[in-house]
């Protein structure tokens, strides 16, 4: 004797209408055949026999309403049947709707220790985390920010086979900003990929052949068009190891140049760091300067985690020292501080790193040192460099060219917050773009970003100067 | 300009005969299509029980294509497909019990739990997802033909979506990079007939969807994927055109879901008689059980042999998804990153 269930159209549904039976008492059933449709204000659903044998009892009538989720609704007599059907009463019953697992208990909250700004599963810096040591008169050459990533490129090209780069006019037009100049003559088509203007395809492209255990190097023109592709970086880069208990990996590269360029306006000016960096299973680096550049794409190609990269176009053609060699490779998820101050504590990224170093030689001029921390990782973030620069600042102001809600800053905040929130002698302050979106007009993208002297401004507020 | 081949409607039958098959075969599509059936049909009980949550989409109807195609593929090639996926990862050889305890989100599932109906993978089967994104198999199954042909491998990606997935624009940005770069892909458009509920006349203006790929130069095929013997052997073809060089090849699998898109569908944007219709006429295991019989190839009582083993899978299958416990917490915060090896 076997009991037919209610069953659930949904999680939610708690009880339903049995709207009518197709089956009477008496009548064999085998696997498959419909034997009753149910209903909810939402849905209906034909309730199909799972085991074969005779109706004996039809235990709820047609029409009957409210009735409970896992009720028997039927009762089977076991037929031809095999002996060991799965058995069906004893089932859990509607009072007790999972196996296992009170819902409480497996809160996040009471499973996590203590609550961490990236939380366990997020990469942290370990404790010997360290940038390689430039060895006592290693040569140090001037080069831009735009053939420093090239040379990683070509680099990491030379030593790991799989690693390839595909994306628009990266090949034969030598990278819209020549950034893979060269690449196409060193390795061919077959490793240097032109595509069509096409990121959505071509990202999903990327993401399988990493899937298939390849190292694919995304280029993408510019981050603003990566939003056609976004949710392969996410849903199909980010997520899948998770979601296939391990199994499989996407070691890729995304990159290209991110933010503001020069009068290009709103649809071609975007800050993306705290976009990416809201994501777990993503890594978000944003360098500086050359050595930076070259030493965290190097990094980033080896890492076996789809890592996004964000490059800017107003450092392409900065130049700065890079030691000479093919290993210069950094950590990824440290923090640099760039000058050493006791008054006041700057976070930026990218472009701005430059910023804050200007305006620091300013604030140096009226008598206050600020401590410059280039964030370089923006997920995972380096708090403790942060943390332990606040400490001894006790003020802090972040720098960075997106939106300030629920930006970059914000986060560098809330963690200071967190592990700080005795240390701090004043409000934090954010630097960061207008509330608006970026406009052309030259003194109004100006006003709009931010400036050497807006982040001066802010550490004299935090300073309490004026 | 020769190479450019017209979609084709060529409703070829089999080419292949009973004795060419062998008994073993014949009898290996009809235990591989049953085991889908009652598979997802427990699964669908579980699911009513409250031990499978979420969103969880039945193969039952369509189980020929998954068989029939996986028949005919060779070691390493790839399989990739949307969120209708248990009945493809039973095709692929993997265990009904890891799949079954996927459903439940339990340790002992392929993914430990941690993907779910929408999200199953197999490294060892070459089976890469289970996506959940209308559509994203599709770039996603041609980035694993580009990885094919960069090695030189020789392998195939088979890459499945439905109907639906078919307007997505991903799918034709994808179609487009396969045919220029004529990388390795076959790609199998399960059409079911309806996209969740709208029916393929009231969301394409082309209903052929073997003719989707004419813009792109890439060759079309209709067939009948109710008829497993038919889906091997389109499938076949498909694959040599792939493999050779060819570039990629699209197979229009017309095909029927009995149940709803997922559990919770209205079920009114078709008639019961329209889904009774297709069950009676052209069930594909109905259809291959009776071909069977007729030509002797098998008895009733080896026909209910097999249904028993199928059963008793089945019953274990079951049994280990509801036993199986659940994950350690500590699986939480697990594989969201790949520890690096240095």
């Amino acid at each position: 004797m076997t009991d037919i269930l209610m069953p659930a159209l949904s999680p939610t549904m708690e009880e339903g209408t049995l709207a009518k039976w197709h089956v009477k008492v008496g009548d064999t059933v085998a696997s498959g055949d419909v034997i009753a449709e149910i209903e909810t204000d939402k849905a209906t659903m034909e309730v199909e026999a799972v085991d074969e044998g005779v109706i004996e009892e039809l235990l709820v009538e047609a029409g009957a309403e409210g009735v409970k989720v896992n009720a028997p609704i039927a009762r089977l007599s076991g037929g031809a049947a095999p002996a060991k059907s799965a058995p069906v009463a004893d089932e859990p019953k509607a009072a007790e709707p999972q196996a296992s697992g009170d819902p409480e208990k497996t809160s996040p909250a009471e499973a996590k220790a203590e609550p961490e700004g990236d939380g366990p599963a997020a990469v942290r810096p370990k404790e010997a985390l360290a940038d390689p040591e430039i060895p006592e008169g290693a040569k140090l050459v001037k080069t831009t920010v735009r053939d420093a990533l090239r040379d990683a490129m070509a680099e990491e090209m030379r030593r790991d086979e799989t690693v390839f780069l595909m994306g628009e006019e990266v090949a034969q037009y030598q990278g819209a900003y020549k950034v893979s100049r060269g690449l196409l003559e060193e390795f061919g088509e077959r490793r240097v990929i032109d595509t069509p203007i096409t990121e959505h395809g071509f990202a999903g492209l990327g993401v399988g052949a990493a899937m298939a255990g390849l190292k694919p190097i995304v280029e993408f023109m510019t981050w603003n068009f990566a939003m056609q592709a976004i949710d392969h970086i996410i849903n199909s880069a980010a997520k899948t190891h998770y979601m296939s208990g391990g199994q499989i990996t996407t070691p890729m590269v995304f990159r290209g140049p991110n933010g503001a360029a020069s009068r290009v306006a709103a649809q071609h000016s975007q800050d993306f760091a705290a976009w990416y960096a809201h994501v777990p299973g993503l890594k978000v680096i944003a360098p500086y300067d050359a050595a930076d550049a070259k030493g965290l794409l190097k990094a980033a190609i080896r890492d076996p985690n789809p890592i996004v990269f964000l490059e800017h176009e107003m450092l392409y053609g900065q130049e700065f020292d890079v030691p000479e060699g093919d290993d210069y490779v950094l950590p990824i998820g440290l923090a640099k501080v760039r000058r050493t101050g006791a008054d006041v504590t700057i976070t930026a990224y990218s472009r701005m790193v430059g910023l804050a170093l200007k305006a620091a030689e300013e604030l140096a001029g009226e008598g206050i040192e600020a401590e410059v921390v280039d964030l370089r990782t923006i997920r995972p973030l380096d708090h403790a460099t942060i943390v332990d620069s606040v400490k001894k600042t006790h003020r802090l102001v972040t720098v960075e060219e997106g939106w300030g809600p629920m930006g970059v800053g914000a986060e560098v905040i809330a963690r200071v917050i967190e592990h700080a929130f005795d240390y701090l002698d004043a409000p934090p302050a954010r630097v960061c773009q207008e509330d608006v979106p970026l406009p052309y007009a030259a003194n109004l993208e100006a006003a709009s970003l931010p400036s050497v002297e807006k982040i001066v401004k802010a550490a004299k507020a935090v300073c309490y100067r004026s | 300009m020769a190479r450019a081949k017209q979609a084709a409607k060529t409703g070829a039958s089999s080419a292949e005969t009973v004795e060419s098959l062998g008994k073993d075969q014949l009898l290996g599509f009809y235990r591989d299509m049953l085991l889908i059936r009652r598979f997802e049909e427990r699964a669908g009980q579980l699911y009513g029980m409250g031990l499978i949550g979420g969103f969880c989409h039945l193969y039952i109807g369509q189980e020929a294509i998954a068989v029939g195609v996986q028949s005919i593929q060779e070691k390493g090639d790839q399989v990739i497909t949307a969120y209708r996926d248990h009945g493809h990862m039973l095709a692929c050889g993997m265990d009904p019990n890891e799949v079954m305890a996927e459903l439940t989100g339990r340790s002992g599932g392929s993914s430990k739990g941690k993907g779910g109906s929408m999200h199953m993978f197999s490294r060892e089967a070459e089976f890469y997802g289970g996506h959940g994104i209308v559509g994203a198999p599709a770039p996603l199954g041609t980035g694993l033909a580009l990885a094919n042909r960069y090695r030189d491998n020789g392998k195939v990606a088979f890459t499945y979506f439905g109907d639906g997935a078919a307007n997505q624009g991903q799918v034709y940005e994808s179609f487009n990079m396969a045919a220029l770069w004529k990388l390795p892909v076959v790609y199998v458009i399960e059409n079911n007939q309806y996209a969740m509920g709208t029916s393929l006349e009231r969301s394409s203006s082309e209903t052929h969807m073997y003719k989707r790929g004419a813009s792109f130069r890439i060759p079309g095929e209709e067939v009948d994927g109710m008829d497993v013997l038919a889906v091997r052997d389109a499938a076949r073809r498909a694959a040599a055109h792939a493999r050779s060089g060819e570039g990629p090849f699209i197979l229009e699998m017309k095909t029927y879901r009995y149940r709803g898109h997922s559990m919770s569908d209205p079920a009114k944007y078709r008639t019961r008689e329209e889904v009774d219709e297709v069950r009676k006429t052209r069930d594909p295991i109905e259809h291959l059980r009776e071909k069977l019989e007729k030509d002797g190839v098998a008895d009733e009582a080896t026909l209910k042999a097999i249904d028993a083993e199928v059963k008793r899978i089945v019953a274990d299958a079951a049994e280990f998804a509801r036993t199986s416990p659940e994950p350690e917490l500590s699986e939480l915060y697990t594989e969201v990153y790949v520890e690096a090896a240095q």
